[in-house]
């Protein structure tokens, strides 16, 4: 589904054929499908309006309506029958029964980047609270959404809260001026908190492993630090330098080809394809020799949030791989590999790296640089592809099919599938 | 010392005076007084000369007598005068005096040659320790400068070290400081941001009464139809009852999880205690055994032994399912032992192997190279005997080939006499088989010729009844039993023939006999107008050919029937 000023457009996913198109009131700002596909919200933050649409039954509307109220965020909950919108200013989340009809409202929800959290099984979900300059985390059953528990958390500013896959574990992390991150399990009650340093920048990103095994906590200080789900403590930590040394770790460096044009096959007036190729410039991977040294870029001082540290962790789905991305180097991908614990590659880019995500099913990596190139890592080597097609298509972001088998390139304007072929075996 | 100069005679009698009151008064070593005795140079002949004449002339000769007399009389000599009244001389006492004076003289002379000798030896002493004095004072004079320049730095290096700490005791001043500054001012930005959140909350809840407040004419969420619940079942109201099986839920979800968790830690430790026996296991075997060295290891030995003991209880109890701290503390101390054991054991070696390496190599050199040089010894002699067992068998050899001529006669009748024997003996083998073979030959022969005979027979037969039978086909209906019934008639006849023929025959001749009567009925449904000797011809060739594709265990047939086909 893809929406385009107020019409949202629903295309199948592998043959990009326009199934349905519906037309909001307003202009979209964000949409969701329901965890059944079934259905999908359509959210208009500025008149505060989210409108449903559902698939089977195309004559099928709802309109939830938050009035004065204001609508700031909006998500599905794991069922797929109820919908949680944020007001404005934070001042309740209301929940939407589909079914009932009927609304309940969660006071004095926590404005911060994940304050609501669904676990993976969408049995629970833990919101955020902060009343009287205190920080509480809420569990609710997602069933009927009764209060399970409710209890305070000793962080100054909760920043966020995650889910470990299995469920049973809830990670909360503080702002980046407090290093802390507390771990609680399902009952409420506190099982651990960690604590790396005290003064300097603190959490920029968390993860957890797939298999609830390890939390990845990156920071400030370049570092990432792994916690080990028995004990709650340290196992490793991994740097970030600028300079990579080790002779173990394989460096993939992106270089650009000049495209080779045979002068032979010019013609006039020049095809649209062939101009194409040559104003894209065509790019390969090569490897480089160990040491290398990574472009460091050094932050403004004197700025807050400043593009420091490891600002993104992703595991990839088989628990092997651990990828990160540290914003003082914004042009390289680190990999490293969970069992051994060591850095097994780093990806240099010739641009600053954007999103990367893991494939769902297999230890395979799409990054994309906002060049016209996607760029997939696998343990069996890693190659570049070109988004074929005229002017330049600048990947923002990317998203995997949750098969594996394609990834959608999104650019500002457009987006397009990437499909991927499955080796006959 | 001072220098002794001629001088003239009343200067020298004035001079002789101070040196005898000089004498007299100082009382100095014998040595210095002989020395200073001595530098009375000794006056060339001329100055004596001259000096004697000085001294005493013809007019003072009372006068020099007289003092001569005194100066004697002084030193200790007898008066030169003979009696202690008058001017007469005593001449020997003179002569005595003289005497004495002269060998005075030549101590003296000796004295002084020492004294100088003595002398130039302590000047020669003298300057050396100069020498020396002078080199030492410029070596103390280094040294000294030295060790002033080394304390000078060692203040520069003590001041700067000071300079150091205290900048670094500055800097933790600093430091500290600066923690202090950022903890108060962490805890005035938390209160500072408690009092805005605060205000931004009062202006939260404010809103909230007004957007609650305002009612809304619409309504908040118009839905088509309800939708129903994505698994199926029905919104239940909220109870208490439902409350408590949340919280049931609840709890199962986190217990199977630690239940989980918990098998996954036992299957570990099951494994880790596996590899905690093996490793004990594989330690005990590294470790040499106690009967070989007893002295050595004894210690070891009884420890083992301990070990053992520990091991086979160990072994006893079901390691896996008990899983109490006694039985994994044995466990993790029956493995530091033995690790330790092992340690020791190793380091033993090691020691062993760098003694050996050091000091005991060259007798282990010649030791070795001893066996070495023994078994080489060996070796040539096992080798020095091969090669004569070789020389006499060559020998041998040669002599049987080059022997005396009655011999080789002899010996080669005996071989030739052998092999005759043998070609004999073979040879009537082989004519009993030959023998055997015609009479075979004939046999088969004369059962070839019967049969020949009795196929012209059956032939001649055969055609009379085809002629029979023609002639009577014409008048009658053609009765396929006829061609049937002579044929079966005729098979009879063959069979009781060829059994007679081959009288203890095997049952496959009897098969390839019955295969070969098949083939009759189809020369008999072959032209009918048919002359029997072709018939007999084709017959021969069809039984020929018939033969052919059955088994080669009739060659004797076949040889048979060529003959036959000769004879004919």
């Amino acid at each position: 589904a893809s929406c385009l000023q107020h019409r949202l457009v629903v295309r199948d996913a592998s043959s990009l054929q326009i199934l349905q198109l519906y037309t909001c009131l307003d202009q979209i700002q964000y949409i969701e499908w329901s965890s059944d596909s079934l259905f999908v919200l359509c959210a208009m933050y500025k008149r505060g309006i989210v409108q449903v649409w559902s698939l089977e039954q195309p004559d099928w509307h709802c309109k939830i309506d938050e009035g004065s109220a204001g609508l700031v965020a909006s998500c599905w909950s794991p069922d797929g029958r109820h919908i949680l919108n944020t007001t404005e200013f934070h001042l309740r989340i209301t929940v939407w029964s589909l079914c009932t009809k009927s609304v309940s409202y969660i006071k004095y929800p926590k404005a911060c980047q994940q304050g609501v959290a669904f676990t993976k099984d969408g049995r629970y979900v833990a919101v955020a609270e902060r009343r009287d300059c205190k920080d509480f985390i809420s569990i609710f059953v997602c069933n009927n959404w009764q209060l399970l528990r409710h209890f305070d958390t000793d962080t100054q500013d909760l920043f966020g809260i995650e889910w470990a896959p299995n469920g049973c574990v809830l990670a909360a992390w503080d702002t980046c001026l407090e290093y802390k991150v507390l771990l609680y399990s399902l009952d409420g009650r506190l099982l651990s908190s960690y604590r790396a340093y005290e003064w300097p920048l603190g959490i920029k990103s968390i993860a957890w492993s797939p298999s609830s095994q390890f939390l990845a906590v990156g920071s400030f200080d370049e570092k990432v630090r792994i916690l080990n789900h028995v004990t709650w403590k340290k196992i490793t930590e991994f740097d970030h330098p600028a300079t990579i040394a080790s002779k173990k770790t394989i460096v993939y460096k992106e270089v650009e080809k000049s495209p080779t044009v045979e002068t032979e096959r010019l013609s006039f007036p020049p095809t649209r394809a062939l101009a194409s190729s040559l104003f894209s410039t065509q790019s390969k991977y090569e490897i480089s020799q160990v040491p290398v040294s990574l472009q460091y870029v050094k932050p403004v001082a004197d700025r807050a949030n400043p593009k420091v540290g490891v600002g993104m962790l992703a595991f990839s789905a088989d628990n092997c791989f651990l990828a990160t991305k540290n914003d003082n180097i914004p042009n390289a991908v680190w990999i490293w590999d969970i069992r051994k614990l060591k850095l097994s590659v780093v990806l240099e880019q010739l641009c600053t790296i954007q999103c990367f995500q893991w494939d769902p099913s297999q230890p395979r990596l799409a990054v994309c640089t906002g060049s016209s190139r996607v760029y997939l890592w696998s343990p069996a080597g890693c190659v570049v592809v070109q988004v074929p097609g005229e002017g330049d298509f600048q990947i923002v972001s990317l998203s995997w099919h949750s098969t594996g088998d394609s990834i959608v390139l999104l650019s500002k304007e457009n987006f397009c599938v990437c499909y991927l072929e499955r080796e006959e075996v | 010392m001072g220098d002794w100069k001629t001088i003239t005679v009343p200067v020298l009698s004035s001079d002789s005076k101070n040196i005898l009151q000089y004498t007299s008064e100082r009382k100095i070593s014998p040595t210095s007084m002989n020395s200073q005795v001595l530098h009375l140079p000794l006056p060339s002949s001329k100055n004596m000369h001259s000096f004697f004449s000085a001294f005493c002339t013809e007019e003072n000769i009372e006068q020099s007598i007289s003092y001569i007399d005194r100066e004697l009389t002084t030193l200790g000599f007898p008066s030169i005068y003979a009696e202690s009244k008058g001017k007469e001389l005593n001449l020997v006492s003179i002569i005595n005096c003289m005497n004495e004076l002269l060998v005075l003289q030549h101590k003296n002379l000796r004295v002084q040659e020492e004294v100088e000798m003595q002398h130039l030896k302590l000047g020669s002493d003298m300057d050396h320790l100069q020498n020396c004095y002078a080199k030492l004072k410029e070596q103390l004079e280094l040294s000294k400068r030295e060790i002033v320049g080394l304390q000078e730095r060692d203040r520069q290096l003590q001041s700067k070290n000071r300079n150091l700490h205290q900048l670094l005791k500055n800097e933790k001043d600093e430091v500290q400081k600066l923690q202090n500054i950022i903890s108060s001012r962490a805890t005035q930005y938390n209160h500072d941001m408690k009092r805005k959140e605060r205000e931004y909350n009062k202006l939260k809840e404010r809103l909230h009464q007004l957007v609650m407040n305002k009612k809304d004419k619409k309504l908040a969420m118009e839905v088509l139809n309800y939708v129903g619940r994505a698994d199926g079942k029905r919104g239940a109201w909220r109870t208490d009852k439902t409350e408590a099986r949340n919280e049931e839920e609840m709890y199962k979800v986190l217990l199977s999880d630690y239940e989980q968790r918990q098998k996954q830690l036992l299957l570990e430790n099951a494994e880790l205690k596996k590899v905690l026996q093996q490793m004990k296991k594989d330690i005990i075997s590294l470790l040499p055994p106690q009967k070989q060295k007893p002295k050595e290891r004894s210690e070891d030995g009884l420890v083992l032994s301990d070990l053992e003991e520990d091991i086979g209880e160990l072994n006893k109890e079901n390691m896996w399912e008990l899983s109490c701290e006694t039985v994994r503390e044995q466990l993790t101390n029956s493995i530091r032992k033995q690790w330790r054991m092992l340690k020791n054991h190793v380091e033993k070696l090691d020691n062993q192997v760098s003694r050996g390496h050091s000091g005991v190599l060259n007798e282990k050199d010649v030791i070795s190279r001893e066996d070495h040089e023994l078994e080489t010894e060996k070796l040539e002699l096992e080798i020095q005997q091969c090669k004569e067992m070789i020389k006499t068998q060559q020998q041998l050899l040669q002599q049987q080939l080059t022997c005396d001529d009655d011999t080789t006669l002899l010996l080669q009748d005996c071989y030739l006499l052998e092999e005759r024997e043998r070609l004999q003996e073979e040879w009537r083998l082989f004519r009993e088989q030959k023998k055997n073979f015609e009479k075979e030959r004939k046999s088969f022969t004369e059962a070839a010729i019967r049969l020949g005979l009795e196929r012209k027979a059956f032939e001649e037969d055969r055609g009379a009844w085809l002629k029979h039978q023609f002639l009577s086909m014409t008048a009658d209906c053609k009765h396929s039993e006829n061609v049937t019934s002579p044929s079966a008639f005729l098979r009879s006849k063959y069979l009781v023939q060829i059994m007679f023929l081959h009288g203890s025959d095997q049952d496959n001749r009897l098969a390839k006999s019955a295969s070969w009567q098949r083939k009759p009925p189809s020369v008999l449904s072959a032209p009918v107008s048919a002359e029997p000797c072709q018939t007999s011809q084709c017959i021969t060739q069809n039984s020929v050919a018939s033969e052919k594709p059955a088994a080669d265990n009739m060659p004797n047939l076949w040889v048979e029937s060529d003959d036959k086909e000769e004879t004919e």
